[in-house]
């Protein structure tokens, strides 16, 4: 018992090293190609340190949305005709270590100020016990999952709702020119993985029921396969070629959310308070929409506007 | 070994957490490329996030609190939406400047 605290304690220190280290020298780094490698792999060390904190349904969003779709996007604004591109400081170094010191002085403050609250917590804004109280009326076993569809659907729904205007902000921006190369070695991987990832998706959103996973999981699974199509060559990255659809698609998981909200609030049950019996399916039906929508949004993200067809 | 073990896990956790955040304000402050920019932005988004989950993490034998692990796993979508639209507005400016 003994050893094993004392091998989590050095997997401990050995994980926050790794970390702090990729991030100082994402940030660092005066290659723009070789700041994003580090950034995605600082997203991929985040993810251990999730599942090392018991936060499984972050790591698995941090693994699929943090690293591989951050990145992803991150990539498709690097340019093809230029090789490296540098970025140097404009600044004097007096001034570089100046603000360096700034910070760590405003992050000791943080620190000394969260530490002095930190023993209180437990009695005062703590929710994990009302949550464990509540967990078997709100239809699923997961207690993440109960918290973002049901007792703190609100959320949710504004987050979908974020998502909708970040994807009406990249339509408005129009066509964006493409910076990626179409790989036709993409287009043999694609034919069997975009098949896996869709099941996969499938599996995730239903297992969130009572299991880390969900909708968010789920939808940035579909996205993956999105990207991989664009990155085959598929100009429309398997989305539906009909402008109403895609925009159907799009606010489908807000719409559908803000419906049954809304329908709830007139048949007397209050905004977003399922009734318990049907609880499970109105968060099914929620999460499915919202898995399509969100995969939508992030592919469309990726591909940095309307596709150059339909814009004609 | 014992030594090590001594450390509580939380406070290193959220001490990470909050040394992210300033690496990540130094190199928003400080990058003159908003692509950098951005990166160092989610960089100090990471710190929050993390910061959060630490506190949320209760030791090896209690169930952590989902409360905060569902506000993160909201802030991570919506992090990654703010990221996506402030990576296309770039792409366009940088679009604009060549023309």
């Amino acid at each position: 018992m003994n050893l094993l605290d004392g091998l989590w304690g050095v997997l401990d220190l050995l994980l926050v090293a790794v970390l702090l280290l990729l991030a100082m020298a994402a940030v660092l780094s005066s290659d723009r190609r070789r700041s994003m490698m580090l950034f995605i792999v600082f997203g991929l060390v985040l993810a251990l340190v999730w599942a090392r904190l018991h936060a499984p349904d972050i790591a698995l969003a941090e693994a699929a949305i943090g690293a591989g779709l951050g990145g992803a996007l991150l990539m498709a604004t690097l340019r093809r005709d230029t090789h490296q591109q540098t970025d140097q400081f404009p600044q004097h170094p007096v001034v570089l270590w100046g603000v360096g010191v700034l910070v760590m002085v405003l992050g000791t403050a943080i620190a000394w100020g969260l530490f002095s609250v930190l023993p209180t917590v437990e009695q005062t804004w703590r929710k994990g016990a009302a949550v464990d109280a509540q967990l078997a009326f709100s239809g699923v076993s997961h207690p993440v999952t109960a918290v973002l569809l049901n007792f703190r659907a609100w959320d949710t729904l504004l987050e979908l709702a974020v998502l909708l205007a970040a994807i009406f902000g990249i339509r408005a921006l129009g066509y964006v020119r493409s910076a990626y190369v179409t790989e036709v070695a993409f287009s043999q991987l694609a034919v069997w993985l975009v098949p896996l990832l869709i099941l996969m998706a499938g599996y995730v959103l239903w297992a969130g029921a009572h299991s880390p996973g969900g909708a968010f999981q789920a939808g940035a699974l579909l996205a993956g396969a999105g990207i991989l199509l664009r990155l085959a060559g598929y100009s429309h990255a398997g989305l539906p070629t009909t402008r109403w659809l895609v925009r159907l698609g799009l606010v489908a998981g807000t719409g559908v959310f803000l419906l049954v909200g809304l329908g709830l609030l007139g048949w007397g049950q209050g905004f977003l308070h399922y009734p318990i019996a049907y609880a499970k399916w109105w968060i099914l039906l929620i999460e499915m929409l919202a898995t399509v929508s969100i995969g939508m949004t992030l592919t469309l993200a990726f591909m940095g506007g309307i596709p150059q067809k339909e814009a004609a | 070994m014992v030594g090590l073990s001594a450390i509580n896990p939380q406070f290193l956790y959220v001490c990470a957490g909050i040394f992210l955040f300033a690496i990540g304000l130094w190199g928003t402050w400080l990058h003159a490329h908003y692509v950098r920019k951005i990166i160092s932005l989610n960089v100090m988004g990471a710190g929050v996030f993390l910061t959060l989950i630490a506190v949320a993490y209760r030791g090896e034998h209690l169930p952590p609190d989902p409360v905060p692990h569902a506000l993160v796993l909201t802030g991570i979508v919506v992090a990654v939406s703010a990221t996506a639209l402030a990576l296309v507005i770039i792409r366009r400016l940088e679009d604009a400047t060549d023309e």
